[in-house]
């Protein structure tokens, strides 16, 4: 299962067939699935606002990749989305500043990503358990800012973000597109993904030869906390009010999910940022295209649940020892990208 | 003091002077009335973190138990409303798919040597799917019967009532605690959550004792969703949403080393206890949110993290207690 | 040197033998770990095995213990045949084994430990009373008397120990074997476990010994036998086996031999580049003084356990030093970290590369540019042009044999992983390079090219510190010799001083050879 990256166009295309599949079978069943139009200067149709919706998934999705790639999880994104999102309503109803709330939320993302990264780096506390305190605590804290309620604002600015758009384009879609190519210039122009990548697969050998582990995984917890927060204030800025209860609740789980479709094992090591973005749109095309058919929204859980045991068949080490006389005649193409060596 | 129940000890000694603090400032908390609605209220918490100990202990995880209650809530439900099925024929039978359930997730952990956690995060998924399959609206259960069970309780000195269902959960602990500490699958546990290869090497049945705990937690998980609908007489798919993290929380105040390896189903109980007080102290107080809730819970759950971390690392140091020769 | 089967036979005692491997062979990929190694153990007898790391002393207790499936050869217990399929299965036939690494679990008590699995009950339910006082009497026989129903974690590596063989005990009951036991014990815990096993020796166990430590297997076998690269050096019974013998046994130097003398016989008189005072860590290797020289290269020898990788990982900075001083020229610099440690261009190859040196899933290409990518900073990538050119300049240079640079370094053989380990801090242009065991595990034509490279890199005026257990090597390319032994540098040899004789003396106790032959 050695991984060739000389076909790039190959290595993503099961995501890039799933998600023409979901597409395909949306289309087919609801005519008018792929219209785009123009209405009040905004792209209006169910791809846009699949791109649209799915814009927190993804976002989280970036940090979440980073640290899974470092052999990690980080289970408080959901919850700091709650905790920024407060902060972003909460500062531009005081002080009226949008530039304030983004930047003042942000702060707090990087500072709950800090917290995240030094009870893993430095207390040596395993990632599930040392995120699950801020996963519990954080809604309460998100609560105690916005005092239960949910605190609404009418900053143009500010809700801009959320509902606004720019050359016709709605903004979270820009800025997820944008942070996304942001985060995956970063991760491979500079050496940050290949170092990521080592401490993920072996963290002693990458610590001997001179990478400064420590404060690399805290940088990513912190990318992660960063990344939340982007997604909390759009969460936020799209109901134009921060509802500490529901802001991002089980959006953690989605994250991993979407990680894990793009192929990115959560053993940790090689890890793709754009197969975590094509994961995420996958989870929102399924999102949205149960959303039109009318069954509750819920109903997509079942479909969530028959992915996660797709994969984790494709997955699995053992099954692929059992079946692997089979597989090598198959042809590997097909499941190598799901697949860690 | 023996170094093991030192955790246990700390919930003890929170839980006492959680509750003095509490009887210092409202001392109408000490009454049997209070104990007996901390016990009902918290019955169906209390059940599914009995079960979640044993996942812990054995090193694993279980996010599937919240989906699992809803589940059972609308399954008795639905069947009580569309068969002429007597309740008892319909928990029976609710128990047996849980427990299947669990199962299945036990031997896809083993099997196909997936992390519990993603493996559980499935069946999280899929038992709220089908929740939702069965009824997406909260379907009332008004079968006499149940009129009956909840009419059920023993008059506590101080006019308390110990419910039924507050009796169902102190008898899980009891058994809980028996199956844990007093019989070989109990032993073959903690085994595991010492070390499965270790386990392995001194004969222990790893698929079986998986499967099996994952069975357990799923058969707890069913009891916890019969004793819901008992406690709120009816089933609804949107239910119980975080019940598998209260339990973690409540696993893990209650002395549980994460990691696996080491816990005390009794601690879990005091766990539950020092989390329903928490709630029960801001419904007193009255001007308190509940946020405060989360937020303290949250600063238990670093407390008791800190607190194991440091006694794992002073046992591998060799300070303190922990090393002796004979 | 191997013997039939039959011919084996006729030499044997008149006492049957307990457990008997005839010609047992094991092959790896790539390797023979245990090549038609006969192995003899009686009843009542403390057999040692010994031989250095690789020596194939694990591979034949794994297959002796049914870990390994035999590629070759027999076993006999009690005169017939076994073939143990798993650890359980040795065990239900009488074979029993404990390791260094206590195989129990620390978070049960000592009686669950003692009886997991075959816990008394009664109806059903465990019967803990019970099972306390068999267990308490069980460990009164090895005169043990603690709280059975305490943690396992709780007592001394050296109580466990004697936990863990009880229970082999219980188990198996005809041949114990144990494994590296006191690796991890003091003095007074060593005769503690001495006791108990003189105790089961008394009641005709056959009893295994593996260990490094010369005085101890002196102290308590009655046969020893050595192995050296998957083959059986000799057996013999221990009283009238001189310590010089046995060392020279197991690093594979005849005595008779001619001592050859080599070409370093001049002492290396660069300027002195790098020096340590008082440099140690509690527990780990005591305080030492070293001076380095530019261009020099110093060989490190002792036996398995000695200090030789702790006085490694004390300069590097793995387990920082706790006393003394390093000084680079005439500063002095710390060296908490094994990043400050590169920053001051220090480079290291370990000696378990699969744990410490690859990065398995990582290409050749990314495994050699890490450590000069760490030490430029994330924010620095070496274009891909670069990294390229470095990767193929040292896939050359090196001579890894690879199709493609971009493989994933797990793929390769071990050898080659270690040319990519060294290549990795040669692309630092390292001033320091400490290797530890750099050509263990590798083939006959590798060492040689290692060997050579160590050579040009002195003339090319880096200093460097060898570890290494092929003496004949060491003495080849060093322009000075350390011995370590008891976690303390005990001799240092210089110059015409450097023969695999002296070094052989030195490590052994430093008493001249004649004198010790003549015992």
């Amino acid at each position: 299962m050695t991984r060739q990256t000389s076909l790039p166009g190959l290595r993503y295309a099961p995501q890039i067939l799933t998600l023409l599949v979901v597409l395909g079978l949306s289309a087919s069943l609801f005519p008018g699935f792929l219209n785009v139009e123009i209405a009040n200067g905004r792209l209006y149709g169910s791809l846009i606002d699949i791109l649209n919706r799915g814009a927190p998934v993804a976002l989280l999705a970036i940090g979440m990749t980073l640290v899974i790639a470092t052999k990690g999880i980080d289970l408080s994104v959901g919850a700091v989305m709650a905790i920024c999102g407060a902060v972003a309503a909460a500062t531009v109803t005081t002080t009226g500043s949008a530039l304030q709330a983004v930047a003042l939320a942000l702060a707090v993302g990087l500072a709950c990503g800090l917290w995240n990264g030094v009870l893993v780096a430095v207390a040596g506390i395993q990632p599930i358990i040392a995120t699950l305190i801020l996963m519990v605590a954080g809604r309460g804290i998100a609560q105690l800012i916005t005092e239960g309620t949910i605190l609404t604002f009418t900053n143009e600015s500010l809700v801009f973000l959320g509902s606004g758009a720019l050359l016709s384009m709605p903004t979270p879609i820009l800025i997820w597109i944008t942070a996304a190519a942001l985060a995956m210039l970063l991760v491979r122009r500079t050496a940050l993904g290949m170092l990521i990548e080592a401490i993920g697969i072996n963290r002693r050998a990458s610590t001997l030869s001179g990478v400064n582990s420590g404060i690399l995984l805290v940088c990513v917890y912190m990318i992660a906390g960063l990344c939340a927060a982007v997604a909390g204030t759009i969460a936020a800025a799209d109901i134009k009010g921060a509802d500490a209860n529901n802001a991002g609740l089980w959006l953690e789980l989605d994250a991993i999910l979407a990680v894990v479709i793009g192929g990115t094992s959560l053993l940790g090591g090689r890890f793709t940022l754009l197969g975590s973005m094509l994961g995420a749109m996958i989870i929102q095309s399924v999102n949205t295209s149960i959303l039109i058919s009318g069954f509750p929204p819920e109903f997509n859980l079942v479909i969530k649940a028959l992915i996660i045991i797709l994969i984790l068949l494709i997955q699995s080490p053992a099954l692929r020892a059992r079946l692997k006389p089979v597989r090598r005649k198959q042809g590997q193409g097909e499941t190598s990208i799901l697949v860690k060596p | 003091m023996k170094t093991r129940h030192l955790p246990f000890a700390a919930t003890l000694v929170i839980f006492i002077l959680a509750y003095g603090l509490c009887y210092t400032q409202f001392p109408a908390m000490l009454s049997t009335r209070v104990i007996g609605n901390l016990l009902t209220d918290n019955a169906f918490l209390g059940i599914a973190a009995v079960g979640m100990t044993f996942v812990i202990i054995s090193g694993g995880i279980d996010l599937s138990i919240g989906s699992v209650i809803a589940f059972t809530g609308v399954f008795i439900a639905v069947m009580l409303k569309t068969t002429g099925l007597h309740p008892l024929t319909v928990f029976a039978l609710v128990l047996a798919v849980t427990c299947l359930f669990g199962a299945a997730m036990g031997a896809v952990i083993h099997f196909l040597e997936m992390p519990p956690f993603i493996v559980t995060l499935a069946g999280m998924f899929l038992a709220r799917g089908l929740a939702f399959v069965l009824s997406t609206d909260s379907v009332p259960i008004s079968h006499e019967f149940y009129g009956t069970l909840q009419d059920i309780f023993w008059r506590m000195p101080g006019k308390g009532r110990l419910t039924l269902i507050g009796g169902i959960m102190l008898v899980t602990v009891g058994l809980g605690m028996l199956i844990a500490h007093r019989t070989r699958f109990g032993a073959n546990v903690y085994a595991l959550g010492g070390g499965q290869a270790t386990a392995r090497l001194m004969g222990v049945p790893i698929a079986a004792t998986t499967v099996g705990i994952y069975a357990l937690s799923g058969f707890l998980a069913g009891l916890s969703g019969i004793v819901f609908s008992l406690y709120t007489s009816a089933g609804y798919s949107l239910s119980a949403v975080g019940v598998e993290l209260d339990a973690i929380a409540a696993v893990v105040i209650g002395g549980t080393l994460l990691t696996g390896g080491s816990g005390y189903i009794a601690g879990t109980l005091f766990g539950v206890f020092i989390m329903g007080l928490i709630q029960t102290y801001i419904i007193f107080d009255g001007s308190l949110s509940s946020w405060w809730t989360k937020i303290v819970i949250g600063l238990l759950l670093l407390l008791f993290i800190l607190l194991q971390k440091g006694l794992t690392w002073a046992s591998s140091r060799g300070f303190g207690p922990a090393h002796r020769t004979a | 040197m191997v013997q039939t089967p039959t011919h084996r036979a006729q030499s044997l005692e008149a006492s049957a033998p307990l457990l008997h491997g005839l010609g047992i062979t094991k092959a790896f990929p790539g390797a023979l770990a245990l090549d038609n190694v006969d192995f003899v153990l009686k009843a009542g007898e403390v057999h040692a095995l010994l031989g250095e790391n690789g020596a194939g002393k694990s591979t034949l207790i794994k297959c002796l213990t049914g870990v390994h499936r035999l590629d070759g050869g027999s076993i006999l217990l009690d005169g017939s045949a076994i073939a143990p399929r798993s650890t359980q299965d040795a065990q239900d036939h009488g074979i029993g084994t404990v390791y260094q690494e206590v195989n129990l679990l620390p978070n049960l008590t000592v009686a669950e430990n003692l009886y997991l699995g075959r816990q008394p009950t009664r109806f059903g339910v465990v019967d803990s009373r019970k099972m306390n006082r068999d267990a308490s009497a069980l460990l009164a026989q090895y005169d043990l008397h603690i709280d059975v129903t305490e943690d396992l974690g709780s007592y001394s590596v050296a109580i466990q120990q004697i936990i863990a063989i009880a229970r082999a005990v219980d188990l198996s009951g005809k041949v114990l074997i144990l494994d590296e036991p006191t690796a991890s014990l003091d003095a007074h815990e060593v005769r503690l476990l001495f006791d108990v096993v003189r105790r089961l020796k008394a009641r005709g166990l056959g009893i295994v010994f593996i260990s490094h430590f010369l005085d101890q297997v002196f102290e308590i076998s009655d046969t020893i036998t050595v192995l050296r690269n998957g083959q059986k050096v000799g057996t013999c019974p221990t009283e009238g086996l001189g310590r010089l013998e046995l060392v020279a046994m197991m690093l594979g130097r005849e005595l008779e031999e001619e001592t050859r003398e080599h070409g370093k016989v001049h002492a290396n008189t660069g300027p002195v580049q790098f020096s340590f005072k008082g440099f140690g860590r509690k527990g780990r290797i005591e305080p030492f003084d070293l001076e380095i020289r530019k261009g020099e290269a110093i060989g490190i020898a002792g036996l398995l356990g000695s200090g030789r990788t702790e006085t490694a990982e004390t300069l590097f900075g793995i387990h920082a030093a706790d006393s003394g001083k390093a000084m680079i020229g005439t500063t002095e610099v710390s060296l908490p970290t094994p990043r400050s440690a590169v920053l001051e261009g220090f480079g290291f190859c370990p000696e378990d590369r699969k744990v410490d040196g690859i990065i398995a899933d990582l290409s050749i290409r990314e495994n050699i540019i890490l450590a000069l990518q760490a030490l430029r900073g994330w924010t620095k990538p070496i274009p891909r042009k670069e990294q390229n050119a470095i990767a193929d300049k040292y896939i050359k240079a090196l001579d890894i044999r690879t199709t493609d640079r971009e493989k994933p370094i797990g793929q390769l053989s071990g050898g080659n992983q270690q040319k990519a380990i060294l290549a990795r801090w040669l692309a630092t242009h390292p001033r320091f390079l400490i290797l530890d065991e750099p050509t263990r595990g590798i083939d006959v034509g590798a060492h040689a090219e290692i060997i050579r490279l160590i050579e040009e890199l002195c003339d090319q005026g880096m200093s460097l510190l060898v570890i290494s257990s092929e003496l004949e090597e060491l003495t080849v390319y060093s322009h000075r010799i350390i011995v370590v032994r008891d976690r303390k540098h005990v001799a240092e040899l210089t110059g015409k001083e450097i023969t695999t004789a002296a070094v052989v003396d030195a490590i052994a106790g430093n008493q001249p050879a004649a004198q010790e032959r003549a015992q």
